[in-house]
């Protein structure tokens, strides 16, 4: 086995034992990356001097006796996260020669943990869509074949996971942007709750559902990063402290209907990070108590039968463990995507007004400065994103807010409610990650609406701040071809902990 | 719902963004497209309900009012990348 190919856990063990080195990894990577990405075009920026310096750094701190999950492990980033020093494009003609002077707040974390950074990998323009295809500088591919998409936004970490160019990597997810990219690629996705990482260093988008998380090969890896990158930060007040979340988790535990709940008693419920490894709750998990809810609305008579298999199966093997299927129903599911499509562009024109010219990102040649601001802006961003800008200015105008804006955010309000109500009588819910696996490209990018009809099953968990995963749920054939599908496990806000509990006995 | 071109041009105008003719219409067509999407919402029921602006939970979250220096070599990054005179970033005139 390639030293790429390794799981962050396989390779720790080794870097402990001292069978291999971190530059050993870090090379076997580069070389992929070298190798391999001139097809699938995952990376935006690949840094491998500073690569190469950073695992001689932690060669030195494992043969000093120091310990860490992520000592020495390589990982690509986002390009929508900022890394001190080293271009942050956003994939976007804006930020094209933007360097990034200070390091998002999970940079630093896993800097700290002594993580290598490799480079900085492609998406959505600004994040903005779910096939990476809206990128200003080109299109990632999918591993599993070269005529689909990853997905997306976060498609050149989850391709370059799914290829194997990094042990694992960081990406962000508003509105599924992590989970879909995962079930097409076929790895572990995971969007923790909103408030569980700092956002301090990613550039805003929707800032009421934007999360920052993770995209590994194992369930168990995605506990190991958590775990670093998880916690309170001062530089960013949404960013949920341990006592919060402890108490958040027991009022949690109150509102269940009588008999539940005890499947996750015996997790560690107090939230902190840093004490003891998430992995080791794996075996806290008590399945006979544990309750799996399947929402009607994700299982409608038009979806793909193949695609219902493979999630049902999911649900047997739950079943096996000892846990209890019930149906439930989240009966706003339908108003999930026109509720995402008025908040989001709505916060988007907002958070993206700070692309002035000024001081940053591209500027024009312009006599006065209204001039200067249409001009930098118009030719600085690409359609997807001026679209979402123009349409989110629209719901908030003077005369159609109420229509639009705060009619999104009343329906918001049903949709949370619709997922308190689940959450009385089940533990998790289990729905596929999207309708279809990968598509091909250029299959969907000429209409936007039908882009934004991606979303389907991911808006749900981030209108309602739950944290939810995408995990591999096998292949199905589609014109004789073999292509990855994926399962989404949704929980209650705060428990990322017992959802990957469980979601580990099924990878 | 049918916008028109004006609309749009009002709508850019209020965005800051520079459009030509056939982008005009191009959002002139999806924008009413998915407008005429959204408008499934009418149909639910919202008078009694709140609205949600936020999900994280806190309230009043303050940090004391101290100014705390930036490290000078990120301020220095920071300030490099737009246009510069003696050692303050350079705007437009406003007026």
């Amino acid at each position: 086995m390639k030293l790429n190919e390794l799981t962050i856990k396989e390779a720790r063990e080794r870097l402990d034992k001292g069978e291999i080195t971190a530059l050993e990894l870090t090379n076997a990577c580069l070389k992929e990356i070298a190798l391999k990405d001139s097809e699938i075009k995952t990376c935006l920026t690949v840094c491998a001097d500073s690569a190469r310096a950073e695992a001689q750094e932690a060669d030195k701190r494992i043969k000093a006796g120091d310990k860490g999950a992520l000592l020495g492990i390589p990982y690509l980033c986002k390009d929508n996260l900022m890394t001190k020093g080293i271009r942050t494009t956003a994939a976007s003609k804006m930020l094209e020669n933007y360097i990034a002077p200070y390091d998002a707040t999970v940079i630093k974390h896993l800097k700290e943990a002594g993580a290598i950074l490799l480079g900085k990998t492609n998406l959505d323009e600004f994040a903005h869509g779910a096939s990476t295809e809206n990128s200003a500088f080109f299109v990632t591919k999918n591993p599993h074949d070269l005529s689909r998409v990853p997905g997306g936004s976060s498609g050149g970490s989850a391709a370059a996971v799914a290829a194997n160019l990094c042990l694992f990597a960081l990406g962000s997810d508003t509105g599924g942007s992590i989970r879909q990219p995962a079930s097409f690629c076929g790895i572990v996705g995971l969007k923790p709750s909103y408030g569980r990482i700092s956002r301090f260093g990613l550039l805003s988008m929707t800032s009421s559902t934007d999360v920052v998380g993770t995209f590994t090969k194992t369930v168990a890896d995605a506990a190991l990063v958590l775990d670093i990158i998880a916690g309170a930060d001062e530089n960013d007040a949404t960013s949920a402290p341990a006592d919060f979340i402890s108490e958040t988790k027991t009022l949690a535990r109150q509102t269940k209907t009588s008999g539940s709940a005890g499947a996750f008693n015996l997790a560690n419920s107090s939230g902190s990070t840093n004490t003891t490894s998430s992995a080791s709750l794996v075996n806290a998990i008590d399945f006979s108590q544990l309750k799996v809810g399947l929402p009607k609305e994700y299982f409608t008579k038009d979806l793909d039968p193949k695609v219902k298999e493979k999630i049902m199966a999911v649900a047997n093997k739950l079943k096996s463990l000892g846990a209890e299927i019930i149906n439930v129903s989240l009966p706003n599911t339908k108003y999930g995507i026109p509720v995402y499509y008025l908040i989001t562009p709505s916060e988007i024109s907002s958070n993206l007004a700070r692309f002035d010219g000024i001081g940053w990102g591209r500027a024009a040649k312009a006599d006065n400065l209204q001039d200067f601001y249409r001009k930098s802006r118009g030719a600085g961003f690409g359609p997807e994103v001026k679209r979402r800008i123009m349409l989110g200015t629209f719901a908030l105008s003077a005369g159609y807010y109420d229509a639009y804006y705060k009619k999104a955010q009343a329906v918001r309000t049903l949709i949370i409610n619709d997922f308190n109500q689940a959450f009385k009588q089940v533990d998790i819910i289990l729905t596929p990650t999207s309708p279809h696996p990968a598509f091909k490209i250029g299959a969907q990018n000429h209409d936007p609406l039908t882009m934004y009809l991606e979303d389907v099953f991911v808006t749900g968990a981030s209108l309602a701040g739950l944290p939810a995963l995408s995990i591999p749920a096998g292949k199905i054939k589609v014109a004789n071809q073999e292509l990855p599908i994926g399962a989404q496990l949704i929980g209650q806000r705060f428990f990322e902990e017992e959802l990957l509990a469980v979601a580990d006995k099924l990878n | 719902m049918k916008l028109s071109a004006e609309e749009i041009k009002h709508i850019a105008e209020l965005s800051r963004l520079d459009l030509s003719d056939e982008e005009v219409e191009k959002y002139r067509v999806e924008l009413g497209k998915i407008l005429e999407y959204v408008k499934m919402l009418n149909e639910v029921e919202t008078k009694k309900v709140d609205i949600t602006a936020q999900v994280s939970g806190l309230m009043d979250v303050f940090r004391k009012d101290e100014a705390k220096s930036w490290p000078s070599d990120e301020l220095e990054l920071a300030l490099s990348q737009g246009e510069r005179e003696d050692g303050s970033l350079k705007v437009k005139r406003v007026l």
